[in-house]
């Protein structure tokens, strides 16, 4: 346990400092997402009722194509100088690695949240904060879409044609997720009662532990040649 | 030299879909081994040495490291492996230093800041430890994917043409690093085409050629016109015999 928590924290502080020096992934995440946001604000111009409905969708949309482009990133930095290698020869349990790799995807989501969330409160003058239960959808719907994504972009790594695959592996596995977020935080937003918003976190929930565990179990196959 | 083989590889098959590249392999290495494996391009070495790192499996046959059995007990194989493959294994947005420190994390190495000074000073990185690794050349990052296979002390070292990139000083760096290790009992697996170079490196000389090893002699009983003329000549046999076979 404790050796599996160490080649853990190894993966994730080794992520984290890689990025803090080359910005690589966060630059390329933040700039699209607040491109997505921009091109939204224009195309929709909204009045403040509207607005309500679909900025549920617009995050999501946004949070879900920064996030590919993510966790392309991130594997592909693994397999170009064939450091997926060097972590598949460590005397490791290969679910460390996994593990390690979703949690700093996981992370840098969080960081594209955390400045995409005021951006939009600006842009359309509301306050997405205001709303903690928009903070849990987004924690849990990120979760869910990791735990895929970087099962995923590990398969898609492997191949030639990596950037096409991703999403087009990705999007349809990953459509219960972001449907229950999207209808989860718009309720949030609009102020549902609790009783209607439940089903939606429960079945984000449920894909969160189901998704975790799938992937948990088949990462070992996926990077096995 | 111990006298169980540290490495054990029976009738080894390796297929590619219906491409077979690996056909009955055999081949033993004990410990205090220096195995030079060569072969023309395509043979099947890289492929040989993958599957004794535990990167590919076999899809038939029998590989045993230490006495663990290949793939089924590939975690404990692991930590007495060390690999230099074509590829540096290393992050080019950390410091060599950086490298070594997570490699040492991932091998659980006791004491890592003293072996990360040691390593680095074998290598002669030392002046360039703070450096972030892409901004090293080739050969130096050569020279930092050699500390990093040797970081952990591995009973079995697998290099893949490590010589590749390396300038004179370099290749002699490596020579010493590789008698070292071959000297305190370790067995030594490594591809070369530099026969002039492996001639006087190595202690046993393998030829892997249409799929398997059809030639191996050791040091002691080199002919007289030297490694060249031998493995001309095991290339030739094989050519010859497999094409009596193929009638
Ligand atoms: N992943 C793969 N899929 C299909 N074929 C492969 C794969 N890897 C290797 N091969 C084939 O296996 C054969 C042996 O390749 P390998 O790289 O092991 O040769 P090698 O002896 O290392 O050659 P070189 O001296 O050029 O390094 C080649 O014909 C190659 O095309
Ligand atoms: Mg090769």
């Amino acid at each position: 346990m404790r050796n599996y928590l160490r080649a853990l924290g190894a993966v994730i502080w080794k992520d984290l400092a890689a990025e803090m020096r080359s910005r690589e992934l966060l630059s390329a995440m933040l700039v699209f997402a607040l491109l997505v946001l921009f091109i939204f604000n224009f195309a929709l111009e909204l009045n403040v009722k509207d607005r309500l409905s679909v900025t549920s969708g617009v995050l999501w949309v946004t949070f879900v194509f920064a996030g590919t482009i993510g966790l392309n990133r991130s594997l592909a930095i693994e397999k170009d100088r064939g450091c997926l290698d060097g972590l598949l020869l460590a005397p490791v349990d290969r679910t460390a690695i996994y593990f390690g790799k979703a949690v700093a995807n996981f992370l840098f989501i969080m960081v594209v949240a955390a400045i995409v969330l005021p951006v939009y409160s600006i842009l359309y003058n509301t306050n997405l904060f205001a709303q903690p239960g928009l903070l849990l959808v987004i924690v849990l719907g990120a979760e869910g879409y990791v735990a895929v994504g970087t099962l995923l972009a590990a398969m898609a790594v492997q191949t030639r044609t990596r950037d096409m695959l991703l999403p087009i592996l990705l999007f349809p596995v990953v459509l219960p997720v972001l449907v229950a977020a999207v209808k989860a935080s718009s309720g949030y937003l609009q102020g549902l009662p609790m009783a209607e918003i439940q089903p939606w976190i429960n079945l984000l929930l449920v894909y969160d532990v189901v998704f975790t565990a799938i992937s948990f179990m088949v990462f070992e196959y996926v990077v096995e040649e | 030299m111990t006298d169980a083989p540290l490495i054990e590889v029976d009738h080894l098959i390796k297929r590619f879909g219906p491409k077979v590249v690996l056909r009955n392999l055999d081949f033993q290495a004990r410990g205090g081994e220096f195995v030079a494996l060569m072969g023309p391009n395509g043979a099947g070495k890289t492929t040989f040495l993958r599957i004794l790192s535990s990167l590919s499996g076999p899809t038939m046959g029998r590989v045993r490291i230490a006495g663990h059995e290949l793939p089924r007990q590939a975690a404990a194989v692991r930590r007495r492996l060390g690999v230099v493959s074509h590829m540096p294994l290393l992050y080019g947005d950390l410091t060599a230093e950086e490298n070594l420190r997570f490699y040492g994390r991932m091998y659980d190495i006791a004491r890592i800041d003293e072996q990360i000074s040691t390593i680095l000073d074998l290598v002669g990185l030392a002046g360039r430890r703070r450096d972030l690794v892409r901004t090293f050349s080739r050969g130096m990052q050569q020279r930092l994917a050699i500390g990093r296979a040797v970081l952990h002390d591995p009973d079995v070292l697998l290099l893949d043409e490590p010589h590749t990139g390396l300038d004179q000083d370099a290749c002699e760096m490596l020579d010493a690093v590789l008698r070292q290790v071959a000297a305190r009992g370790r067995t030594v697996v490594m591809t070369s085409h530099d026969l002039s170079r492996v001639e006087d490196l190595a202690t046993r000389f393998d030829v892997l050629t249409r799929g398997s090893i059809r030639a191996s002699i050791g040091k002691a009983d080199m002919p007289r016109d030297g490694l060249l003329a031998f493995y001309r000549q095991s290339l030739e046999k094989a050519r010859a015999e497999s094409q009596k076979g193929g009638q």
